[in-house]
């Protein structure tokens, strides 16, 4: 294979670019047949970049331009860039796929278009956080990815969801506020805005003591910054709201893909900007790993205090989002590992929950108290079974996905210090537990006899792409969580090479 | 410190610009000025930034004589960075004030307790 | 409250008895506008002894939030006082303000900026040839923020009704004979040095952006003396969009097109030309051009949005 295979990162940035322009002047259902053509393009382009990068085994730098670093921007195909971005654009398709129905139900009529540009829109953020080797560019990003994801939540256009979407985007404004923070004390203490630089400058820094304080600021502003966007505790306020009324596709992409995307560029600052020993040594680790365990017992507290089936689902996903900080703060090899490997778990997971969720609800007259869904599993089979694969992977049942990041957290916590190893296996210990009552609580009740039929049959419309896009999700959880030795080697194999 | 400080005032100006603009975004419940604290605080990050490039005694980087002399101008990169991110900022705030809109005609009010109150309201008179 | 066993109390917990109702803001748990969405909301009526359970619970709310309310500017002002020592600090240790010396600007990347920015990307404005040139992958980037907000604004304001406050406004202002010489005078010159702004980026301050802002502005001027309509016999909704969507696409593609060969080694059509004319730095003038096409299209989008409900 030729190295032009390097410039399709580039290619599918801009492809993702055209696409969202266009599709403001394509009709809703064209719209939609482009991205979803748009990301199994990128899936297949970038498929071939990894095979590349890992036939190689090395990194490349791509110039965006005819100046190298320091002058001008770049990217940075590795592996695990590529595992990343092949992993979201894949969720990215499945959830657009599956989750038609809901968008037609509830988007207000006219805009449904906008929904797949802001779609693409996300993706082509997602894309650039992935690969993006440029600090400022990553802030500028961010913000569309922001923005973007804002407009996904409120294109249902009721008063709540709007009232939601604000609170959810001056959250995310304060957290980008503090990032950008971060990255100008960096850049002054620094000079530099490329990855590569920063890194060498920062190692001389370091050595020779300079800017310690300044250095340590604008690592935790950074760090904070991404955690407020990613919506880790304590600032998890706005995902109930958010996620409970938002279109369940939207909540699927939002919490499936954006939270993931500030998640995976931290672990790109650790390794590429401050490299993880400094990062280790600032300390600031210690703070992401409490916020993420508290995270975790708290999101599980919220969720099983739910009443409301979809915001049972958001609280789960701030404990999710706090798995990943604490595998962040856990160590810098086997805590990221198994942090990379949640991210990819909770992507794959979360999503064919909201629209599994959303199935079963539509069913029952759209009902979300749980009493009202006695027996949604009977009359909605396949989003029964695949809600009930997804709960078990959330849980951490043995052959899911779920089974093995739980087993990657304790192997981590072994090799951490003694009151991380403590506090690791007692959150895992309690987070079991509460998944287990609220998921178990669900599950029974959907395949509970019904006391009365279904009022109205609601038709089911789009069923095959839906049956598709759910059995995909449930399949690759599955098959991940039974033969999950190649993916955690590859993990651990990029990050080796990061 | 003091003398630090005052020395670089114009750093420390952005810093309290920042403390006032988050301030005016957690304890006021009106979303109009929740907005405009926002944008204090984006302000003062741009403030920040340019402050670093400025060096003194140096021209702007228009090279119209065409002397190609690095010790004649300032620093070009905050500008443009600066330039990138007013037109994020304008953006935000477009779509912020969108929002408030939307909420204002759905609710009259930009009182985001009222709004709550009027939501709770609704959802228990639904009940 | 009666003590339960701990079966009673789960199965209490299944049957979302049990009220866990906290304080403070946030929107409540039933699910959707009915009238909007086909999530029609809980329609199981109540069990019988629940309103004076809801009206206790809601008394506790709201004392809890009373309290919330009094104790959150302390915390707030704490918050933000510990911030503010915490970066003051960090001001007093970064390098001295004004210095030629520090990190920042003493880098090799800004001196190839200024030394080399001529010859390399033909700009005279090195501000210009850094964020069009250097790094144009950020700017590319910033223009679509720029369109992710319009639509997201035209998302929330696109409507089909007429708005009457603007309408009377409207009224009154088209009969203004004050506004309208003003207009007539003003307009022409506004719009003559935006673009004159747009096309000398390259050459002074100046550029796409600034001169968007400027073009944007005398289209709102023109509208508010002449009414809406006006303009909409020569930018629609339609038309906007496309104009907005040529715009983008040129910018997207000419500049995969130079990144492609930058990336690959390959020369450009487009050389920096002779610094100092108008038509020289490569790609600068059109890449300016379409940007500021975009930036006054959507100034004026967001104004037209935010007072008549449509372009």
């Amino acid at each position: 294979m030729s190295s032009f295979v390097l410039n399709f990162p580039l290619f599918m940035i801009i492809l993702c670019l055209v696409c969202a322009a266009v599709g403001t002047l394509l009709p809703r259902a064209a719209a939609r047949t482009v991205s979803l053509s748009l990301a199994a393009l990128c899936l297949a382009a970038i498929f071939c970049v990894f095979l590349y990068v890992y036939g190689a085994g090395q990194e490349f730098e791509y110039r965006m331009g005819h100046y190298p670093h320091p002058w001008g921007n770049e990217l940075k195909i590795g592996i695990l860039e590529s595992l990343f971005g092949m992993a979201f654009s894949l969720v990215l398709f499945l959830s657009l796929l599956g989750g038609k129905d809901p968008l037609d139900r509830l988007v207000e009529p006219g805009k449904g278009r906008f929904f797949y540009v802001m779609a693409d829109l996300v993706l082509v953020a997602l894309l650039v956080l992935v690969y993006s080797n440029d600090l400022f560019t990553g802030y500028v990003f961010i913000e569309i990815c922001t923005l973007a994801s804002c407009g996904i939540l409120m294109i249902r256009g009721n008063g709540r969801t709007v009232l939601a979407s604000t609170r959810y985007l001056i959250f995310s404004l304060t957290g980008s506020g503090l990032f950008l923070f971060g990255v100008i004390i960096l850049y002054n203490i620094t000079g530099h805005l490329l990855m590569p630089d920063l890194k060498e400058a920062v190692g001389a820094l370091t050595a020779s003591g300079a800017y310690r304080f300044p250095f340590l600021a604008s690592v935790s502003l950074v760090s904070i910054g991404l955690a407020v966007k990613s919506g880790l505790f304590p600032f998890h306020l706005w995902m109930a709201d958010t996620y409970g009324e938002a279109v369940p596709t939207s909540s699927a992409i939002l919490s499936g893909l954006v939270t993931k995307g500030y998640a995976f560029f931290l672990v790109r600052f650790i390794f590429d900007v401050t490299g993880p020993d400094i990062f280790w040594q600032s300390g600031v680790q210690n703070v992401l790993f409490a916020m993420g365990a508290a995270g975790v017992v708290m999101g599980s507290v919220g969720a099983i205090q739910e009443n409301n089936l979809y915001r049972m689902i958001a609280y789960s996903s701030a404990a999710q989002i706090g798995y990943i900080y604490m595998g962040i703060g856990l160590s810098a090899d086997l805590g990221l590992t198994a942090a990379l490997f949640h991210i990819l778990l909770h992507a794959l997971t979360k999503p064919a929950l909201f629209l599994s969720a959303s199935r079963l609800s539509a069913r029952m007259g759209g009902a979300l108290k749980f009493r009202n869904l006695q027996g949604a599993g009977y009359y909605e089979p396949a989003a029964g079974v695949y809600f009930t694969a997804a709960a078990f992977s959330m849980i951490g049942l043995p052959f899911t996905m779920g089974f093995i990041s739980k087993y990657l957290f304790g192997l981590a916590a072994f090799r951490a210090s003694t009151p991380k190893l403590v506090l690791t296996l007692l959150v895992l210990a309690v987070s079991t537990v509460l998944n287990t009552f609220y998921f178990a609580r669900t599950v029974l009740r959907i395949y509970n006899a019904p006391k009365k039929p279904p009022a109205e049959r609601q038709p089911a419309k789009d069923l095959p792409s839906y049956i598709i896009a759910g059995a995909l999700f449930a399949l690759i959880n599955v098959a991940v969580g039974i033969l999950s030795g190649p993916l955690t080697d590859l993990l651990g194999y990029g990050l080796s090479l990061f | 410190m003091l003398r630090i400080l005052w020395d670089s005032r114009i750093q420390s100006a952005a810093v309290i610009l920042f403390a006032v603009g988050f301030t005016t975004l957690l304890l006021n419940r009106n979303l109009m000025k929740k907005i405009v604290g926002l944008n204090i605080m984006d302000t003062a990050a741009y403030l920040f930034l340019t402050s670093i490039g400025y060096i003194e005694g140096r021209l702007p980087p228009i090279l119209a004589d065409g002397v190609a002399d690095a010790s004649a101008y300032v620093n070009p990169l905050p500008a443009g960075l600066v330039l990138t991110g007013i037109v994020v900022s304008v953006s935000v705030t477009a779509v912020l004030l969108a929002l408030s809109l939307r909420l204002y005609k759905r609710y009259h009010t930009l009182d985001l307790d009222t709004i709550y109150r009027i939501v709770h309201e609704e959802a228990e008179e639904r009940e | 409250m009666k003590k339960r066993t701990f079966r009673e109390w789960l199965k209490a917990w299944d049957e979302g008895e049990i009220d866990f109702s906290v304080p403070g803001p946030g929107c409540p748990e039933t699910p959707g506008d009915a009238a909007s969405s086909g999530d029609a909301a809980d329609d199981r009526p109540a069990p019988k002894d629940d309103a004076a359970i809801r009206a206790y619970a809601r008394r506790f709310r709201d004392r809890e939030a009373a309290l919330f309310r009094r104790i959150y500017p302390v915390m707030v002002v704490l918050i933000v006082a510990v911030i503010s020592v915490f970066l003051l600090r960090v001001v007093t240790e970064l390098p001295p303000f004004g210095s030629a010396d520090t990190p920042a600007n003493s880098s090799e990347t800004i001196r190839r900026y200024l030394e080399d920015g001529l010859s390399e990307t033909g700009a005279v404005n090195v501000v210009a040839g850094v964020i069009l040139d250097y790094r144009a992958f950020d700017t590319l980037g910033e223009s679509h923020v720029l369109f992710t907000a319009a639509c997201a604004v035209l998302i929330l304001l696109l409507s089909s009704e007429k708005q009457s406050d603007s309408l009377r406004v409207r009224e009154i202002l088209e009969k203004d004979a004050v506004l309208h010489t003003t207009g007539r005078v003003l307009i022409p010159l506004i719009l003559l040095f935006g673009i004159y702004i747009v096309l000398c980026g390259h050459l002074g301050p100046g550029g796409g952006f600034s001169g968007g802002a400027v073009i944007g502005s005398a289209l709102i001027l023109y509208s508010l003396c002449y009414g809406p309509e006006r303009v909409r016999k020569g930018l629609n909704l339609k038309s906007y969009r496309v104009t907005v969507l040529t715009a983008l696409l040129f910018y997207s593609l000419a500049k995969c097109y130079s990144f492609f060969c930058g990336a690959n080694g390959l020369e450009t059509i487009f050389g920096p030309g002779t610094p100092g004319n108008l038509f020289s730095a490569g790609l600068i003038l059109p890449l300016n051009l379409a940007v500021g096409t975009v930036v006054a299209c959507t100034m004026y989008g967001f104004y037209a949005l935010f007072t008549e409900g449509t372009v």
